[in-house]
This record gives structure tokens, sequence and C-alpha cells, in this order.
């Protein structure tokens, strides 16, 4: 046990007096609070929709306007033709064109119906849908509008309609940075228990300083709880730093137990910090360390559900993620903090994540090598 | 020249090992292989109490190697090596509280001060802090470095980090102490002063086991080993060798083996 202080009081005065650790420590969840969870965003704030109007009638005209009205289109009306619009979505200058076609009003006026054009960028596949979702709705509002004005409301019995009336559960405003933002923190933290902790090793290997204590008789899980805990405790930290940049900033609500969350983020942290502390078992520089870090967490992240749900995923897929501990955080940080669910309904991700924390320790102590 | 006669007065048995005493280190057919090269060739040789001894090569001759082995670093690849009665593969946390080392880069810790380095090593050790408060104080007011107390050692010129990382290496008074290069890259004076340091550690019953190629500091062991490429090729006393050889010195020794 003495053994361990005098470890972890060398690694704490190490790390704290090392200059690039403070502004790390207080610098890293600010921009990523503050910078990412803006940027990582899905929500439509602008579409550049170009029209062209052939028809050039009254009707077509109040269908302008009615997109001309949503803030967030922003309409380019002086377009003579079809082949301009289209140039313009090659150009990345337009996202949507309208096209309305010649003698619109008088084939409604006719024959009751009429065709109108919606050209869609869809390079990215989500936003596009977003675009033409949005656009048929205020079509087809302006169609509703039409149909009650030129034929006037049934008079007796209006035909029977299913209205869906909207209540979102856990996030009522869709905000998407209450989305985001716990995924940003479980990011957060995952960067500062993987890298911070395998760096930290690796780099005692490269100046030599690791031989001084490989010929003391310290012992193996002694050297690495000294290169654990003070990495737990700094993300740990930062978890709660970020959570109140996000509560001060975005009103992040916060509907579980604070408690659990943060009983729940420990054990997480145990499995990455093991994880990085494996992978600097078995490198000799910090670059090596840098890479195969780096390429874990990318795959984690990206398969972990932060920006693309994981229940889309192919099912062998969706079998890896098993092994994927931010997986299970991500799914604790957004039940907690949204939707406030209790222990035993993350029994499943706290049970899953202290097999992987115990393994990945276990690797790391018995990886750790006194004798090469 | 008079300096060195001088010293070699100093030694604990002067020229002659302390073989009575029976040998702390036993080392016999020791081989490390990497792949294909073989860095230490059959080595076989003992290490007796209290001596110093110095193991002497060119650079790449397997010194670093053997040293490293030897401290329970690097496994070797066959081979018996017994250190202070415990046997290399099985004992190596045994062997690890009873010995010291001083690498030959630099290892103290140069973003913490000289005491909390002391400290460090002194409480992984097991003394008790109110002793390593005794010792710490005691240690740097020999070495006059009380005023760095407070220091980083990553201030203090190579001469000093030298003296305390060997003073660190016996803070813990173990059995034996094993030195790589100690005295690499610093000037006749603090070498001269650094086995001053060496002596004190042989006087009070610690067996010094030294690599080094500085041929002079060859003069100051009691006995000395030669090794050239991977093999130990002379071990005696430095007048022994000096008189097999028909040599005037040490240096004239070393050219005539290691050609």
């Amino acid at each position: 046990m003495k053994t361990i202080k005098y470890i972890l009081q060398k690694e704490f005065r190490q790390i704290f007096r090392n200059r690039t650790m403070l502004p790390m420590i207080f610098g890293v969840p600010l921009l990523q609070m503050l910078v990412l969870v803006f940027a990582a965003t899905f929500d439509m704030k602008k579409i550049d929709m170009v029209v062209v109007d052939k028809d050039l009638s009254e009707t077509s005209r109040e269908l302008i306007a009615k997109f001309d009205g949503i803030p967030f289109y922003h309409l380019e009306t002086a377009v003579p033709d079809a082949t301009f619009g289209e140039e313009m979505l090659l150009t990345d200058d337009a996202d949507v064109v309208l096209v309305i076609p010649p003698n619109m009003e008088k084939d409604l006026v006719r024959d009751d119906k009429a065709q109108i054009q919606l050209l869609v960028n869809a390079i990215d596949g989500n936003t596009a849908q977003l675009i033409f979702s949005y656009s048929s709705q205020i079509i087809g509002n302006f169609n509703k509008n039409l149909i009650a004005e030129w034929k006037g409301l049934p008079k007796f019995t209006p035909p029977t309609e299913v209205t869906i009336t909207e209540n979102y559960w856990y996030n009522s405003e869709l905000d998407y940075k209450w989305y985001m933002a716990p995924g940003i923190l479980a990011i957060l933290v995952t960067i500062i228990g993987m890298f911070m902790s395998g760096m930290n090793l690796v780099r005692e290997k490269e100046i030599g300083t690791i031989e001084q204590l490989n010929v003391t008789p310290v012992k193996k899980y002694q050297f690495i709880i000294g290169k654990l805990v003070p990495f737990w405790v700094i993300a740990l930290f930062d978890l709660a730093f970020g959570l109140f940049i996000a509560w001060l900033v975005f009103d992040l609500p916060i509907v579980g137990s604070l408690w659990l969350l943060f009983g729940l983020a420990s054990v997480y942290l145990i499995s990455v910090l093991g994880l990085g502390l494996f992978i600097s078992t078995v490198t000799d520089t910090q670059q090596q360390v840098m890479f195969i870090s780096f390429f874990f967490m990318m795959i984690f992240i990206l398969m972990g559900g932060i920006f693309t749900p994981v229940e889309s995923m192919p099912h062998w897929a969706q079998m890896l993620d098993r092994a994927n501990p931010i997986y299970y955080f991500m799914r604790i940080m957004r039940h907690v903090v949204l939707k406030g669910s209790g222990f035993f309904d993350l029994l499943q991700e706290f049970v899953s994540l202290l097999i992987l924390g115990t393994t990945f320790l276990s690797l790391a102590i018995w990886r750790y090598r006194k004798t090469s | 020249m008079h300096d060195k006669q001088q010293n070699n007065d100093l030694a604990p048995f002067g020229g002659n090992p302390g073989r009575e005493r029976g040998p702390i280190i036993t080392v016999r057919n020791l081989v490390k292989k990497f792949g294909s090269f073989i860095a230490n060739d059959n080595l076989t040789f003992d290490v007796y109490k209290g001596e110093i001894f110095g193991f002497l090569g060119a650079n790449g001759a397997g010194k670093t190697t053997a040293i490293r082995i030897l401290c329970g670093l690097s496994a070797p690849t066959s081979g018996e090596v017994k250190i202070a009665g415990y046997d290399i593969y099985n004992e190596t946390e045994k062997i690890k509280k009873n010995i010291g080392y001083m690498s030959q880069k630099f290892s103290l810790y140069e973003d913490l001060t000289v005491s909390e380095n002391i400290r460090l090593y002194a409480g992984i050790y097991g003394i008790p802090l109110k002793k390593a408060k005794e010792k710490e104080a005691e240690l740097l007011e020999k070495l006059e470095m009380s005023d760095a107390r407070k220091k980083l050692i990553a201030g203090l010129p190579l001469g000093w980090k030298q003296k305390l990382a060997f003073s660190v290496a016996i803070f813990h008074e173990p059995k034996i102490v094993f030195l790589d290069e100690p005295t690499g890259g610093v000037d006749p004076v603090t070498r001269r002063k650094f086995w001053d340091l060496i002596y004190e550690a042989s006087n009070n019953g610690i067996t010094v086991f030294v690599t080094t190629h500085y041929m002079d500091e060859a003069e100051y062991c009691n006995r000395v080993s030669i090794m050239d490429a991977g093999k130990i090729e002379a071990l005696d006393t430095p007048k022994m060798l000096k008189e097999r050889y028909s040599a005037k010195n040490m240096d004239e020794v070393f050219l005539k083996i290691a050609r």
C-alpha cells in the first residue's frame, strides 16, 4: 500500500509539473463542448432553394411566397430555366431546385391536378431526405389550402382524418445539442483515458526511467495502478467540468442521478485506461502508441453510436459492438442524462463494462514486463 | 600515476580480491542471443563479496547486455546465474531487493527535485520516511548538494546528476551495485570524485560491479574482466594482467586483447 502511495505521489507531481497538462485538462473540454457540439449537428439551418417559375401565375407566386416565409429557406427566384438551376446544384450553390412548369395554374383549374418538380442535391443522403420532406410538407399544406379555398369546406360531415399529434419524449424540443453533448463528452473522457495514460507509460520507456523502476522490487500491479489512477481522476474531473459547461451553455438537463453517471463512468474508464496501458506495454515509442490508440479510437467512436444509430448497423457490426466500450458508455451517457435511467435499466451495460475493464486491465498488468 | 597508486591503496583488498569471502555473483555458461547475433557467448565468472569488479570491453562487446541480465532487466538465452544466492530465472524479485543499478543512460526523474527522487526510491525500497529523511540530509551534506535539495534534477550539471544517481542506487544499502559506464562524458576531476564514492561504498561492504572503457579506471578495480566480441578474453587483477601481457598499463593490456 505504501509503495503505491509513493508511486502515486510521483505521478501526480509529474503530471501537474507538466506545463501542457493544465491547459489540456481545462482547454480540451471547453473547446470540445463549445465547438464540437455546435458543429456536429444534423439540424437544417439553411436551405438554398432555386425556383424556376415557368408558370408565373398567381398560384405559383403564392407557392413561392410560402417557401419565402420560412426563415431557413433562402430563395433564388431570378432564374430563367431549369438548366441554370441544375448548374447551381452542380456547383453546390443550391441544395434544391423547385421547377414549376408552365400552365400549372391552368392545369389545376382544368384538370384538378398539376405537377411540380423538386430536384434535391443528395450528396449527403440525410440532408437530402430532410430537405425533401420539409419541402413536400410545405407543398402538401399549400395543396390542402388550395382545395379548401377553391372547393369550399365540406358542408356537413368533414372527411374522417387521422391526425398525428407529436410528443417527443426525453428531448422534447428535439434539441440536437442535447443529443450530441453527452456523446462528445464520452469521446472526451475516452481520449483522456486512452491516450494520456498510454503516452505517459511509454514516455518512461523512451527516456529510460522505467529501467530504474524495473530494477526495484516494485510490483507490476503497483506500477500500473500508478499510471492508471491519475488519469482516472483527471478524466472524471473533465467529465464533471464538461457536464457543467453543457448545463451552463446549452441548458443540458441532467435528468438522472449524477452518482450513477459517475459510478458507471468510473467503470468505463477502467476499461479504456486498461486498453491504453495495454497498448503502451506492447509498444516502444509515443508515436506507436498514438497510432494504435488512434486506430482503435476511430473504430470505437464510429461504431459506438455517437453519430449514427447502432440499430441501423448490420447485424455483424452490432455483434462487434459488444466489445466496444464506447458503445456502452454512449448509451449510459444518453440514458442517464436525457432519460433518467436507473442502475437496473443499465445493468447490462454495467456488467459488460466490468468484464471489458477487468480484461483490458489484466492484459495490461500481464503484458507489462519488468524483464524483457 | 601517483594518483592511481594512491587509489589502489584505497581499494579494500588492495590487489588481492576477497576470494576467501566466497562468491556473491556466479555466472556459468551465460549465453544471450538476439536472433542469430550472439551478444554474450558462454560467459563464466565469479564476483566475490566486497570486491570492485571491473567489466571492460570496447563498445558493442556485450557489457551492457551482460549487466542487464545480471540486474534482471533482460532474460538470458541459457546458462546459470546466481546473484546474492538467488536464481536469476525464478527469484528475480528477491534479487531486486538486494541490488542497486545505475544505467548508462541517466534515469532519475528530471522533472522531480533531488529530494523527491531520493524519497521516491527510498519509499519503493520500504525505507521508513523518518530514516529516509535523516539519510537524505546526511547524503546531501556529503555531496555538498544541500542547497540543491529542492531543485529539479533537469537543472543540475552532469557530474552532480551522476553522483546523485549512484547515491540513489545504493541508498537502500544493497549487497551489490551494478554501474554501467557510470562516468561517461564527465571531466577527469569529477571522475576521480566519483571513484571516491565507489570506494566508500565498497568500504561499507557493498560489492561493486562496474563496466567502463576508461582504462585508468580499470586500474582502480580489484579484478577486471576484458570482453571482446561477446566473450571474456581475460580475467584477473590489473597487476597480474599487466605481467601476463608484459604491458606497462591497462591500456596496453586492453589493446593487446581487443586488438
